[in-house]
């Protein structure tokens, strides 16, 4: 049989796909084994052991300085930014968006500084950020919304402004305004796009959060990653960036699925 | 009695291409115009203007004996091929939003007793159309004729002073059409309609009308096809006391 033709079950699409993963991983061990075997203080690749009790020590024991638990006062940190600035991103996508999608006057004045904004590599800012902001929250969360924001209000923008011109001219004839329309037939359109546009965001929000967080912090996932870098501590890199990877996943996970659960008609409502 | 619809003069011009030139055409209340034409003959264009989707750029058109605003209002309604139903919305939500519009200039939508009474009159439309049982379906679930009753129910519920067709029987199955026609005939007498259809399907044109339009260029020169606009070339009244029954008109077949 073609292979463009072959259907995969679901026990034989879990096998396939934990396959790779499974391998790399025992790679990494027999490395792992090797380096330990010459030298048993090897830092670079940490055995599995020596990772979960690097961690564990984090989850469980008060950081002498600051009597926190590390592990979770950097998650909840970082998520606490990531999740500020994907909201104002997503709400910003939406406002503007749909604005520009559906008002043509709208689009003629703002398009232009918006296409501009978005061509601005936000990495470029974040030194503008950290002067006007100082180097508390406001600049890390600002950093996020300048990077992934214009890239989601241009996507909606764009697919409120290709909704078939008939369904604008059909809403007129039934009696809508400008009003009616964007609150009725280019809004609910746009909002299974939007959750679209913020999946794909997931990925350059945690580059921005990540950079943010690198340069000025004293909390976070990225400042634990690059201050331990200092002491070729990859027990603890490794782990962390595991961790990063997990979150961003179930994130992912959890936006398709609230996308099939809210908005049926929008991926092929069963038959 | 003064005409429904009154063309005067009405020219479109793209730049130096003449879409239409000099159509003159009174439309009575009731009447069922088929509109059929060669294709790049502005039989849509033609529609267009009309509904208000574009401005012609001489002449005049009143609805009513009041000159049309030059955008499209719930007093023209219209049928497309396709994209004519919402698809975030089920069919009962498509028909209610008509009434919704006008009802609440705010929100866009009725609550509590305003929204009972308006989806028991949308319901009412859809079991005139045939929907009555695929009212909680989203568009994408029913076939494409089912669509275009939607569509059909859709226009309706506004009451227009002219429904206007489009090609809407164009992309379905013979079988299907056969029964939109049987359908749309019916709700032409059953609500005192106006429509203006345009088609491509000659026999349908004959079949539904009680005037056919033939659309086409009255001159042509070969070095520059696009100087010369289309005009209504033949306009042929059908006399026909029962619409429904299929018998061939009695009259000059049009140019095609």
């Amino acid at each position: 049989m073609r292979w463009v033709n072959r259907t995969i079950g679901r026990r034989q699409a879990f096998a396939l796909g934990a396959a790779p993963i499974v391998l790399l991983a025992i790679g990494y061990m027999v490395a792992a084994a090797q380096r330990h075997a010459l030298n048993a203080a090897d830092k670079i690749l940490p055995l599995p052991s020596a990772m979960a009790s690097a961690v564990w020590k984090m989850m469980q024991q008060p950081d002498v300085l600051s009597g926190n638990l590390v592990f979770w006062a950097d998650t909840l940190a970082s998520l606490q930014r990531l999740g500020l600035g994907l909201g104002i991103a997503t709400l910003m996508a939406l406002l503007v968006g749909l604005l520009l999608g559906v008002l043509p006057p709208v689009r003629a004045m703002f398009g232009p500084l918006v296409t501009g904004i978005a061509v601005i590599p936000p990495i470029a800012l974040l030194p503008i950020l950290f002067i006007a902001l100082g180097l508390g929250e406001t600049a890390k969360v600002a950093l996020i919304v300048i990077g992934i924001a214009p890239v989601m209000v241009r996507d909606v923008a764009g697919h409120v402004g290709a909704l078939p011109r008939e369904q604008i001219v059909k809403a007129q004839t039934l009696g809508a305004g400008s009003w009616q329309i964007m609150l009725r037939v280019a809004l609910p359109q746009a909002l299974p796009r939007l959750l679209v546009a913020l999946k794909l965001a997931l990925g350059p929000a945690w580059v921005f959060l990540i950079s943010a967080e690198a340069i000025a912090s004293d909390v976070g996932l990225g400042y634990r990653i690059f201050l331990v870098r200092r002491y070729l501590a990859m027990d603890v890199i490794i782990p962390y960036v595991a961790w990063i990877a997990l979150l961003a996943i179930v994130m992912d996970v959890a936006i398709g699925k609230i996308s099939r659960n809210a908005f049926p008609w929008a991926h092929g409502a069963a038959h | 009695m003064s005409p429904l619809l009154t063309l005067r003069n009405v020219w479109v011009e793209y730049g130096d291409r003449i879409v239409l030139e000099k159509v003159d055409l009174d439309v009575a209340a009731g009447s069922f115009v088929s509109v059929v034409g060669p294709s790049g003959a502005g039989k849509s264009t033609f529609l267009r203007v009309i509904l208000g989707q574009e401005q012609a750029t001489r002449g005049i058109i009143t609805l009513d004996g009041a000159p049309l605003p030059p955008e499209c209002g719930p007093d023209r309604g219209v049928v497309f091929q396709k994209y004519s139903v919402f698809p975030h919305l089920t069919v009962l939500g498509n028909v209610v939003f008509g009434l919704e519009c006008s009802q609440s200039p705010l929100l866009g939508r009725l609550f509590g007793a305003k929204r009972k009474a308006a989806e028991a009159e949308a319901a009412e439309m859809l079991a005139a159309v045939g929907l009555a049982d695929s009212m909680n379906l989203y568009p994408a679930q029913m076939s494409g004729g089912m669509q275009q009753r939607l569509a059909i129910a859709q226009a309706l519920i506004k009451r227009p002073r002219i429904l206007l067709l489009d090609e809407p029987f164009g992309a379905l199955d013979p079988g299907i059409r056969a029964d939109m026609h049987a359908l749309i005939t019916r709700l032409w007498r059953q609500y005192d309609l106006t429509v203006i259809m345009v088609t491509h399907d000659i026999r349908e044109a004959f079949t539904l009308g009680t005037r056919v339009l033939a659309l086409d260029k009255r001159r042509h020169d070969p070095h520059a096809p696009h100087r010369y606009g289309a005009t209504a070339v033949y306009d042929l009244p059908l006399v026909k006391p029962a619409p429904a029954d299929d018998a061939a008109p009695a009259v000059a077949e049009p140019a095609a």
